[in-house]
């Protein structure tokens, strides 16, 4: 978890523990001025001229095929930080919380997904090797682990969250740090603080002069799943249209008849399915995973949110590829020690110039 | 047996007393005012009602059933359904989704249907602007739509809370038009109302609230030849 809460805690506390807090709603106010609105866009551009100016002799000399390499790894870790993204932005979105045991969720979702890779129906190991065979079984992983993980995020919000949905919003947030340590506690009693492997299942060929990876291909192709699944069932189903009225007006909502406990536990068990089928992905891609992986990836996730607007689930899937891209140019171009500094320096960066994010809600509110 | 019966009904915000016992009855068939200057407790007796905040003592039967402390679904589902104070749409959705919404404790689809030409009969303005973002609506067609979407539910009883306020004069006359045209189709209207000319004038029966407790009650005529009511509420 490392020593980064203090400082988080305290900016979130100033800005009353959310983004909609004083800070971000005068920030919104300045936006809204033409003039504001200009800088915004002159400070946009002009990074981005930099930054492109840095860049282009580092990629020209590297070579076209480095390039796609990159491309391809920003891709597929975009594709994890969308996962996890979008269950911060749903959770905020409904209930204005910032669920910092979110990204243990997504850690937990890795961890329970060990132990179910070897079972008396099927075994998933480097020695069986990968094949058509792991198909199936991999998927029946993935639906175990998801529902399960969904339920404990249910039983979560039910216990550490819903007595606090009329406290101050700082409370739940502090109730949301304590998850975290609780879960990471958990998962360091059971495995203990060591990087574990995670079993190299699946398949490394590669293509287009070495530059894709099967494995980028297949973690792309499992996000995007997911996400079709979702924007379906938010968009078509009625407990997903539920979700998105309470999101919108709770009072509202249940004047028509939402039982809207109901819609937020969905929210949060859609929220943890997605996150722990970032965690499995994860494991599949990197091939290691460890109890405190979930706060720096998380905090990274959020980042992600925010940028694309939080409280959209577009945006914080779009936000999730465009951080990967981001991160994986800053590893392969310029120095990945920096990554973490470039990530949050676009967090604070959107927070100030541009709190609704790239596609922030564009509609009045009331 | 009355429609809805409240009996001494109590509530408050914290410290704050906003019903001292307000004991009222909505019979089938008919249009209930509730007038009132600011803060009386209109809007807390509606949400009162609607279970989005209990009473801290008396009681509230619909249809003969204790619903005081039912949830608002459930209050949804047995029949009361409201258009609140500020219209509260789902002002990110469409305004075909928002109605949609309004019908979302009911599951036949063709008798949705019907209910949505019904409402599109009712306010073809909405029906010309199907499928825009309420949150862009004008406030009148936002009214309209705040009230398509409360009869959606198909309700026994229509709680409609200020559904005039800030609307052009004409839009005002139209608004209570049809309102009369709905309680004509069949539903009770309980109708909270600061323009107390027109709502006793469509009303059957009226309250007149004043710091959390009724002071008056008859029949909207008698309250609108009431001295009291004259000096207070209609300016005269
Ligand atoms: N959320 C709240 N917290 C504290 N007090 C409240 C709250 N809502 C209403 N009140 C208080 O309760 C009293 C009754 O308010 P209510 O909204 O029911 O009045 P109303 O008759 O609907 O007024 P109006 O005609 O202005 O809508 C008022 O004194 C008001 O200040
Ligand atoms: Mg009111």
């Amino acid at each position: 978890m490392g020593g980064g809460f203090g400082p988080l805690l305290s900016f979130l506390a100033t800005t009353r523990g959310g983004l909609d807090g004083h800070l971000v709603g005068a920030l919104r106010k300045a936006r809204s001025s033409v003039q504001s609105s200009l800088v915004t866009r002159v400070i946009g551009i002009a990074l981005a001229a930099v930054v492109i100016i840095y860049l282009s002799p580092k990629v020209y000399a590297l070579g076209p095929s480095y390039f796609l390499r990159i491309v391809a790894v920003g891709v597929a870790l975009g594709a994890i930080y969308a996962l996890i993204a979008i269950g911060y932005t749903m959770v905020y979105g409904i209930v204005e919380l910032i669920n910092f045991a979110h990204g243990d969720v997504f850690t937990l979702g890795a961890f329970i997904s060990l132990p179910l890779l070897v079972t008396p129906f099927w075994h998933l190991t480097e020695e069986t090797g990968g094949g058509w065979g792991i198909v199936l079984p991999l998927i029946a992983v993935f639906l175990i682990v998801m529902l399960i993980t969904g339920l404990i995020n249910v039983g979560i919000e039910r216990v550490a969250y819903r007595p606090l949905r009329n406290a101050p919003r700082l409370a739940p947030l502090i109730t949301a740090v304590g998850v975290s340590f609780f879960l990471e506690g958990v998962m360091y009693l059971w495995k203990g603080a060591v990087n574990l492997h995670y079993p190299d299942l699946l398949p490394s060929n590669r293509f287009v002069g070495g530059t894709f990876s099967a494995k980028d291909v297949i973690v792309i192709v499992a996000a995007v799943i997911l996400v079709a699944g979702l924007a379906f069932f938010v968009n078509q189903t009625k407990l997903g249209k539920a979700m998105r009225a309470t999101a919108q007006d709770r009072d509202a909502a249940r004047l028509m008849g939402i039982n809207i406990d109901r819609t937020i536990s969905a929210t949060f068990f859609i929220g943890a399915v997605l996150a722990a089928a970032g965690g499995i992905t994860y494991g599949l891609y990197i091939n290691s995973v460890n109890n405190g992986l979930g706060f720096p990836i998380g905090l990274v996730a959020f980042t992600a949110a925010v940028f694309g607007g939080i409280g959209n689930i577009p945006g914080a899937a779009l936000g999730g590829l465009i951080i990967g891209l981001i991160r994986a140019t800053n590893d392969g171009y310029v120095d990945p020690q920096w990554t973490d500094v470039v990530t949050f320096a676009i967090l604070i960066l959107v927070l100030t110039l541009r709190p609704t994010g790239l596609l922030g809600m564009r509609v009045p509110e009331k | 047996m009355a429609l809805l019966e409240l009996e001494g009904v109590e509530a408050s915000y914290g410290r704050i007393r906003a019903l001292r016992g307000i004991s009222l009855v909505a019979e089938k068939g008919e249009i209930v005012a509730l007038i009132g200057s600011n803060g009386a407790g209109k809007t807390t007796t509606l949400r009162t009602i609607s279970g989005l905040m209990h009473p801290a003592a008396g009681s509230i039967v619909f249809n003969g059933k204790h619903i005081t402390n039912e949830a608002p679904d459930r209050i949804v589902q047995l029949g009361i359904c409201q258009s609140p104070e500020g219209r509260r749409l789902f002002t990110r959705m469409t305004v075909v989704d928002n109605l949609r919404m309004g019908a979302y404790t009911r599951s036949n689809a063709g008798e949705i249907k019907k209910d949505m030409d019904r409402v599109f009969e009712l306010f073809p303005r909405l029906k010309e602007r199907r499928n825009q973002i309420a949150g862009t609506l004008s406030g009148g067609e936002q009214q309209m739509c705040a009230m398509g979407r409360a009869l959606m539910a198909k309700p026994k009883l229509l709680m409609l809370d200020e559904p005039s306020l800030g609307l052009s004069p004409i839009l005002v006359e139209t608004i209570f038009d049809i309102v009369r045209e709905i309680n004509a189709q069949g539903t009770p209207v309980l109708l909270v109302e600061q323009n107390a000319h027109k709502a006793l004038e469509i009303a059957n029966r009226g309250y007149v609230l004043e710091t959390g407790a009724i002071v008056q009650t008859g029949t909207g005529k008698e309250l609108l030849e009431s001295a009291e009511v004259q000096k207070a509420y209609l300016g005269m």
